[in-house]
């Protein structure tokens, strides 16, 4: 059998057989609760939700405040990383007392959030911004402190201002670190989005779809909640390694050259 | 799931100048460390003193400081601590077992990761609190949901780091001991896990950070005592004190936590060296 195909097929061997499973106990009547949902519930949920239309509020609810969180959290710690990475003063001054606030688990801010800024999206934003700008400082940070000195003394014999050096030497170095930092907000600001919704609870969004089914015990939202959860962060996922491989594309053809 | 280089805090800081003498760098640098916090801390004390912030929107520093004393003398603190800690404990070890058994199978074994791993990854997608309302649902919530939660959290960057580990070791490192007649056994033991054990021991650590931040999460959610019961009780009560010395008490404990286990890699990893 071809490799490929062989490796694909054993992959599928579990889901099919939970799935089977899951099938087979509604099938023959294994258990009688109601908790239990036949699979095809799930899709004919998921066909009525979106129908009416509160399947899509809700996704564009919840994307629409990840974007807005993690746009804002990634400019400010991309500016912050850079500004660490620069100056080893600003470091020495900022850099401990950063990592100290790192340590407070993200959803503890939630409560002294909602204090400060209610219990709308202002208070949801900044939250997702808080849990995007941490990865993004740090590996901003890191990415530009070891940025190889060889690289920064070939600048300077050039003469290279201080902007040129920044834009033709530090930054590109830094990119991949950086990158891996984005990628991490993505991650880290899904994650907050759905913790925000549960802990915020106001206004629309996947969160309140979950917490909403499992209030009025409809298992087929749920499940059809925790299947959406995951799509969307998978996509994110895909997205976020696409636009990497783009934009660093120049790094294989440039070393390539010599 | 690159979760490896998230926070390794500062390892590149260290980077030494030329010019200074080590110590004399690290005394200036211990130094620089205090005046913004402290300078913060003034801050919102004037600012509470001089009554620019309601005391209901922020509690003075010193508040937090004496409300911090209070609940520590009468042990509610403590107790709410304990109750957390052992969460964590028992949650961290089911998940960082399973885990390492499950890496240390995948990563060995390519036929098991054909078979396993497609699964793993979309179980791993799901964020643990998109599990939180269907496991809410099917053992309710209990102490069982709060382990099987934590749990989840520790399991997916171990089994992920371990796994990695496993199949990144050089193939020059194996070739080398393919020449040396290694049996099975002398590879795995003296080469493989050696070789992986940084990688794995990273994503032990983030097990660690993991299962903490998930502790908090379900216990905001779904507890009447522990570390984020108290943020939630003080948070209902409008008593932001109480909220604010919970949230240090959970800062300081994950940053302790996270030493901890930098303090025995520091150890493993000496003893590995002078294995060799």
């Amino acid at each position: 059998m071809n490799p490929t195909v062989r490796t694909v097929l054993r992959g599928a061997a579990l889901p099919a057989l939970l799935l089977g499973t899951w099938w087979a106990a509604f099938r023959f009547g294994w258990t009688d609760t109601k908790l239990f949902v036949p699979p095809s519930e799930v899709w004919h949920t998921a066909v009525r939700l979106a129908e009416n239309g509160y399947l899509w509020t809700s996704l564009q609810a919840s994307l629409g405040r990840f974007l807005a969180g993690f746009v804002i959290g990634s400019i400010a710690g991309t500016v912050v990383g850079t500004a660490l990475g620069l100056s080893r003063r600003f470091e020495q001054l900022i850099g401990p007392s950063l990592h100290t606030v790192k340590q407070v688990s993200l959803l503890a801010w939630i409560p002294l959030i909602s204090v400060w800024f209610g219990l709308g999206d202002p208070a949801k934003i900044a939250f997702l911004s808080l849990a995007a700008f941490f990865p993004v400082t740090l590996n901003t940070f890191e990415g530009i402190r070891s940025v190889p000195r060889d690289l920064t003394e070939v600048a300077r014999v050039f003469a290279f201002s201080r902007a040129q050096l920044l834009r033709h030497v530090v930054l590109p170095a830094a990119l991949p670190s950086i990158f891996t930092g984005i990628y991490l907000g993505l991650l880290y600001a899904w994650l907050a989005t759905l913790g925000a919704e549960y802990l915020l609870t106001s206004g629309k969004g996947i969160g309140n779809l979950l917490t909403d089914g499992r209030e009025h015990f409809w298992m087929d939202q749920v499940l059809l909640g925790v299947v959406i959860v995951g799509l969307v962060g998978f996509a994110i996922n895909l997205v976020a390694t696409r636009l990497e491989a783009r934009t660093l594309a120049w790094r294989g053809r440039s070393t390539a050259q010599f | 799931m690159t979760s490896t280089t998230a926070s390794l805090p500062l390892a590149t800081a260290a980077v030494t100048s030329a010019r200074a003498s080590p110590w004399r760098r690290r005394g200036v640098g211990l130094l620089l460390a205090w005046p913004f916090p402290l300078a913060v801390l003034l801050l919102w004390q004037l600012g509470a003193q001089f009554e620019w912030i309601p005391p209901q929107i922020l509690p003075a520093p010193l508040v937090v400081a004496q409300t911090f004393s209070d609940l520590w003398a009468t042990g509610e603190l403590q107790d709410h601590l304990l109750i957390s800690l052992a969460r964590v404990l028992y949650g961290f070890s089911l998940g960082t077992g399973l885990g390492l058994l499950l890496g240390v199978s995948m990563g060995l074994s390519p036929v098991v990761k054909d078979y396993l791993y497609p699964t793993f990854r979309v179980f791993a997608q799901v964020p643990s609190l998109g599990w939180l309302p269907l496991l809410m649902m099917l053992v309710g919530i209990d102490e069982a949901l709060k382990i099987i939660l934590i749990a989840k959290a520790a399991f997916v960057p171990v089994t992920m780091n371990t796994y990695n580990g496993l199949r990144n070791v050089p193939t020059s490192l194996i070739e080398v001991s393919k020449v040396f007649r290694f049996t099975r056994w002398q590879l795995l033991r003296h080469v493989v896990f050696p070789a992986a054990f940084p990688t794995l021991w990273t994503g032990i650590r983030y097990g660690l950070t993991h299962a903490w931040l998930a502790l908090v999460a379900v216990e905001l959610l779904a507890s009447s005592e522990g570390l984020g019961f108290l943020i939630v009780y003080g948070r209902q009560l409008f008593q932001l004190d109480v909220v604010l010395t919970a949230v240090v008490v959970v800062g300081a404990v994950g940053f302790a936590l996270d030493k901890v286990l930098a303090l025995v890699e520091g150890r493993l990893l000496r003893w590995r060296r002078e294995a060799f």
